[in-house]
């Protein structure tokens, strides 16, 4: 391997947005024009919050159909809606119009909810730090992942999605900085693992998991033959 | 590490104190400042007696000032805090003035260490004309407010809006709370400290005295609720679901709150509490000192259940306390309790003295469940409302602050 895996770790902070909505025609208004970090907190800021949630409903916006505008149908069709599979948050701001729009099209009054529970956008700041831990060999991920934060994997393994170029994991560009394709299978079965229906601990412990099948690197048999 | 640092990692975790360090590493030696009316009593002077020495032990150059006055200025304050609460109050021009002379006085005091701090953190809103009254300040101006303001008296909110919206950003506990200003609004929630009176362990020896103590019996079931005698608190209600149970169970209820206060409302609460017990032996109502955090301690970790069936709460640090020493919540589904009290999981959300009092049944009889539940709401706790996860978006925010307007922020 070329450069070392530098592991660093994050921190969010919600920030209030002042816009909320009372009702899901005004709902449909909102995400038209929100801030994007909205929708990004709102998918995948649950990760760092506390949760007993069932993963069904594990972005906000499906939680606010179920739980304070009563419609389970909505719920289910945002509930399904997996952001990893959308390539930008502009992408997937669209398909939670649509969602929504075809469904004010097929009610015939529009859900409401309680004025205590009206949705409030939120969106947030990352902070980002070095942990100063380096891991030189993707074998030594294996037992190293174990003992990071959760911060670092959502850092690694979440927000990398939005940072870098193919979209992937911190840990998956990594093993492409390595030409000899030798990690070509094992990125596969790091790329098949789904970030969203899960929790930050769970997905640590796939990642571990899926680091012990790495291939050993062949240098160490090159020096000891 | 420092001792202080020790006693909490031995609770949170190293991990967690580590990455505080880390965190706080590009911080060290910045002169911060919090400036609140009051360094005994209350839940702000409760938070920043940890904050502020936690702080110092990871380097940062942190000092605790507080704004002084007259009655007149804290009666003016008090009425500010009814009015941000909700109760359309009028506040006559004089107090509004010696409001604004005491902030101008203590800012002739305060303003050199204030002008110079990197950081100034101003707390609710006694000495919140402070930051008008510097105005050759130089580092970042922060206004934390403790008050649940989702309902505010709007004259007072509109008087109050003009001193804190030249800030650079603003704290508050709930998005529910927040209220628009010309500057970031922050949500940091409240946090309990482990090992405060109210919060560490106590000897077997204690918990058990307090049976004693109040006459309790040690073989009943004992369901708690503490919170003042206020009508938001639902007293009544609790009382009221005690009865729907013991129809069925033998239970007793202890009913704890502070003593006879100056405010007349709470008298006459306590008044309608006591003739709604009657003369039933199993249900106590304490009136304890406010200082009896130990005595609190103790009666939650008595408890069977603990309840907080409020009507409407800000954010509920007795829910907070009593999950932690591992007790499910039964709590009205309002405020805060709704963040922290997950149905299932760590209690039950409930909006009627009847689901109170089905979920005390649904609890007493599956014991298994309710020690499950004990166990995650305690989890709950500790990764989420400790300390230790407040001061670590304490010191994120401050990062925040200093980068504002950038979503990301790489040290």
């Amino acid at each position: 391997m070329g450069e070392p895996f530098a592991v660093k770790d994050c921190t969010l902070i919600a920030i209030a947005t002042g816009e909320e909505a009372h009702n899901l025609r005004e709902f449909n208004d909102r995400l038209k024009t929100l801030h994007p970090g909205c929708i990004y907190y709102h998918f995948w800021g649950g990760m760092l919050r506390p949760s007993f949630d069932e993963p069904e409903y594990q972005n906000d916006f499906a939680a606010w159909a179920w739980r304070s505008l009563h419609d389970t149908r909505l719920a289910e069709r945002l509930a399904i809606v997996d952001p990893s599979h959308h390539p930008d948050i502009e992408d997937l701001r669209r398909e939670l119009i649509d969602t929504i729009e075809e469904r004010l099209a097929e009610s015939e009054w529009v859900p409401w909810a309680r004025s205590g529970q009206r949705f409030k956008f939120i969106r947030s700041q990352i902070v980002v730090f070095d942990t100063g831990k380096r891991i030189t060999r993707p074998k030594d991920m294996a037992e190293q992942i174990a003992g990071l934060s959760l911060g670092s994997v959502f850092y690694h393994f979440i927000d990398a999605r939005r940072r870098t170029d193919s979209g992937r994991s911190d840990f998956v560009e990594w093993l492409q900085a390595d030409d000899s394709q030798r990690y070509a299978e094992f990125i596969g079965s790091i790329n098949a693992i789904d970030p969203y229906f899960t929790t930050l601990a769970e997905l640590r412990r796939e990642l571990a998991l899926a680091f012990q099948t790495c291939p050993v690197e062949r240098e160490t048999h090159d020096r000891h033959p | 590490m420092t001792a202080i640092l020790d006693e909490y990692a031995a609770i949170v975790g190293e991990a967690v104190i580590d990455h505080l360090r880390q965190l706080a590493a590009p911080l060290k030696g910045m002169r911060v400042v919090h400036v609140n009316s009051t360094r005994e009593g209350g839940g702000v002077a409760e938070i920043l007696n940890w904050l502020v020495p936690f702080k110092q032990e990871l380097g940062l150059d942190v000092c605790w000032e507080v704004v002084t006055g007259a009655a007149n200025f804290y009666q003016c304050t008090k009425s500010f805090h009814n009015g941000l609460q909700g109760n359309p109050v009028g506040i006559p021009p004089v107090l509004l003035r010696a409001y604004e002379q005491t902030n101008a006085d203590n800012a002739e005091r305060l303003r050199s260490v204030l002008e110079e701090a990197d950081f100034v953190f101003i707390h609710d809103p006694q000495p919140a004309p402070l930051l008008r009254l510097c105005p050759n300040r130089k580092g970042k101006w922060v206004w934390r407010c403790h008050i649940d303001l989702s309902r505010p008296y709007r004259a007072v909110w509109k008087y109050l809006r003009e001193f804190v919206a030249g800030y650079d950003a603003s704290i508050w506990s709930l998005a529910d709370f927040a209220q628009p200003l010309p500057h970031p609004l922050y949500l940091i929630a409240p946090s309990i400290d482990p090992l405060s009176q109210k919060n560490r362990d106590l000897y077997p020896g204690e918990i058990e005295a307090v049976f004693d103590r109040y006459h309790l019996d040690p073989d009943l079931p004992l369901i708690t609720q503490v919170s003042r005698f206020d009508r938001f608190k639902d007293p009544l209600g609790v009382i009221q679901a005690y009865r729907l149970v013991k129809e069925f169970t033998p239970v007793q209820l202890v009913l704890a709150g502070g003593g006879a206060t100056d405010d007349p409302e709470g008298e006459e609460v306590l008044r309608e509490v006591r003739e709604a017990a009657g003369d039933d032996p199993d249900i106590h109502i304490l009136l304890l000192p406010s200082d009896a955090h130990r005595e609190i301690n103790a009666l939650q970790r008595a408890s069977t259940i603990c309840l907080q069936k409020s009507i409407r709460e800000g954010f509920g640090l007795t829910v907070t306390e009593a999950l932690w020493k591992g007790k499910p919540v039964i709590g009205g589904d309002t405020g805060g309790i709704r963040l922290q009290v997950i149905n299932h999981h760590t209690g039950f959300l409930v909006n009627t003295p009847e689901g109170a009092a089905l979920r005390i049944r649904y609890l007493l009889k599956n014991r298994d469940r309710l020690d499950a539940m004990g166990r995650k709401a305690r989890a709950l706790v500790l990764d989420n409302f400790l300390v230790t996860r407040h001061l670590r978006e304490y010191l994120t925010l401050m990062f925040a602050t200093m980068h504002a307007g950038t979503d990301r922020i790489e040290l």
